[in-house]
């Protein structure tokens, strides 16, 4: 073919790190859709949040990246939880649309003043000491970041999907997910679950958002372009299934990575090509149980 | 099977002409009066924008307000209508009305392949699916060569209407740009109470009732995107001529986005008020302009309200009061007469 192995490889790193961002971002959007029946528009934002939350703790705290992947989540997450109380909740008994549209306005609020204090260009966030440089694999050198960005991402989406289908917290939200009216009959607080759970999905965002902070620039606008990018994934994976979804994530970052290599003028477009035969093919999406 | 236009003529109302239809008119005469006097007193290419938008906006109503299908992806057409035009303008320096048909046709085909893949889904599935199709068009519209990529097509001649009248001139323009306008609006209020607008409402109402009457939702949700499209794609067209520029931005996302607010502003299925979100719209960001992505923030602000405290909108409030307004003289004229 003549392309250097190289090429290949460090593609698909790469690819695997989108992959990660795309499995941690869509994980997000099907926990909060399958209970609060909503497509997070914020979701973007959020995950920019948490990168500024990260560059905040390091430029004007001192606290490094280790608290940063504590604290971001952490914060992003009651910010969440707090518009989950005062504003999603209000639109419970309407059309799912509604739900959409205000977080797309959150967003757009969101995205605005991060621009007005931070204008367009990025902050740059410096990769901490423990995980720079590199190892050399002999066909190629993996920087350890990289390396550490895929294992960790992939480590957090086992433990959501072990936390779901696998312990009593979870089977109550899987339980209120199908019927949230017999699970509050059993004495269950849905709506705090309901709180926890946009929560969790926020905080997973921003989780994303701290990991992207040193390899992509901390910038207000990093989020924008990625979030309809993950509806594209999420569409493709279809929002029924949380393993489903990690699954999609990250081999389609994978496939974005590999077709950088083979046809570069395509690979901003590959994920929606995909989207749209895979609608022609199968509605519901690879995973998704039909309506 | 042939697809045999069910007998839709008999779901007509007989005799009791609806109230939009009889104040129809009164409306219309009112629209084409301040169509006219208003570009002595404001300044005609802000009205033009209002044209483009409000138009744009009547179209994508036609869609969200009477069919219920949301489309995050609606600045596809307006843009691609608005590179086509500006295209055909310079560089075959076609003449005015034929570059606009030209802009038309190629939004309603965009609007056709679009259209077919997003009915496939329904509610915010659909909203996704066109969202990321557009953002498709987007990144196709930046790679091709002729669209100037970061430029855009930009110096597009107006040329001359029938080779009688020269677009060059302001006013000659705002008139012909209302005029089409006008036509577009006209379009969007036939079809809104014509049977087929009936049947798209049934569709909103209950897809699963209409099915077992007969129709085929897919067909007409179809023809209504295509509709759609091909409107949005004629004020996309007048952008163009207006601006004499066709850039990314006509396609980005940010515009769909804004498309959506002019409409659950205005009032979400009315006839006029998409039009009064486009003026809203319009004059907050000629306003907010200096002020950088405080517009962003607005209209974000807008949004979040729209939806929590004013999910009518500006039309649909005014609906309310005269109704109340109505009641309350009957009440008041019941009371002085206690017989």
């Amino acid at each position: 073919m003549g392309i250097p192995i190289q090429a290949w490889f460090g593609q698909l790193t790469i690819g695997l790190i989108n992959g990660a961002f795309y499995a941690l971002l869509s994980l997000g959007l099907a926990v909060i859709f399958g209970l609060l029946n909503i497509v997070n528009f914020a979701h973007g934002a959020l995950y920019m949040m948490g990168a500024f939350v990260a560059w905040f703790l390091l430029t004007y705290g001192g606290l490094g990246y280790g608290w940063a992947l504590v604290l971001a989540p952490l914060a992003v997450a009651a910010l969440g939880m707090l518009c989950e109380r005062t504003l999603l909740r209000r639109l419970a008994s309407l059309d799912p649309l509604y739900g959409l549209l205000l977080t797309f306005g959150l967003a757009l609020v969101i995205q605005g003043l991060f621009r007005n204090a931070f204008g367009s260009s990025g902050q740059p966030y410096r990769i901490p000491q423990a995980l720079q440089g590199g190892w050399n694999l002999g066909f190629m050198v993996l920087p350890i970041y990289r390396g550490w960005v895929i294992v960790f991402s992939a480590t957090v989406c086992a433990l959501t999907w072990f936390a779901i289908e696998r312990t009593k917290l979870g089977a109550y939200l899987r339980a209120a997910t199908e019927n949230p009216a017999l699970v509050r009959a059993f004495g269950i607080n849905v709506p705090r679950l309901i709180t926890l759970t946009y929560g969790l999905g926020t905080g997973l965002a921003a989780l994303a958002g701290v990991l992207a902070a040193p390899i992509y620039q901390v910038n207000p606008l990093m989020g924008e372009e990625l979030i309809i990018v993950v509806f594209a994934v999420v569409v493709i994976g279809g929002m029924g299934s949380i393993l489903g979804s990690i699954v999609t994530g990250f081999a389609l970052g994978v496939l974005e990575g590999l077709t950088k290599v083979l046809y570069p003028e395509a690979s901003n477009t590959v994920i929606f090509v995909l989207m749209a035969l895979i609608l022609l093919w199968r509605p519901t999406g690879l995973f998704g149980k039909s309506a | 099977m042939t697809a045999i236009v069910p007998s839709e003529v008999q779901s007509r109302p007989t005799r009791t002409v609806p109230l939009a239809l009889r104040a129809a008119p009164l409306g219309y005469a009112a629209l084409l009066g301040v169509g006219l006097v208003a570009p002595f007193f404001v300044y005609p290419v802000f009205l033009m924008k209002v044209l483009c938008f409000g138009l744009f906006a009547c179209a994508f109503n036609l869609l969200l307000g009477y069919v219920g299908l949301l489309s995050f992806g609606h600045a596809a057409f307006y843009g691609s209508a608005a590179y086509a035009t500006a295209y055909a303008a310079k560089a075959w320096g076609a003449p005015p009305l034929s570059v606009i048909f030209f802009g038309m046709l190629a939004a309603g085909l965009l609007g056709s392949a679009i259209g077919a893949i997003a009915i496939r889904r329904q509610g915010i599935y659909f909203a996704m699916i066109t969202l990321a199709l557009a953002q498709m068009f987007y990144f196709f519209c930046m790679q091709v060569p002729f669209t100037g990529g970061e430029d855009g097509i930009q110096a597009v001649p107006r040329g001359t209407l029938l080779g009688l009248f020269d677009l060059r001139d302001t006013l000659t323009l705002y008139f012909f740009v209302f005029a089409l306008f006008l036509a577009g609006f006209l379009l969007v209020g036939r079809a809104i109470h014509s049977p087929l607008g009936q049947v798209l409402k049934a569709i909103r109402e209950n897809e699963l009732r209409a099915v077992s009457l007969g129709y085929k939702p897919d067909q007409y949700k179809l023809i209504a995107f295509i509709l759609s499209a091909t409107l949005s794609g004629l004020a996309g067209a007048l952008h163009a001529l207006v601006f004499q520029l066709a850039s990314l931005t006509d396609v980005h996302w940010s515009l769909s986005g804004e498309v959506v607010l002019m409409t659950l502003l205005g009032g979400l299925g009315t006839e006029y008020g998409p039009l009064a979100g486009a003026l809203i719209l319009v004059t907050l960001e000629q306003y907010l302009a200096p002020f950088g992505a405080w517009v962003t923030v607005a209209q974000g602000a807008c949004f979040v309200l729209c939806v929590l405290v004013f999910r009518r909108g500006v039309a649909g409030a005014l609906g309310d009061w005269r109704r109340r307004r109505r009641a309350g003289l009957r009440a008041h004229s019941a009371a002085e007469r206690p017989d």
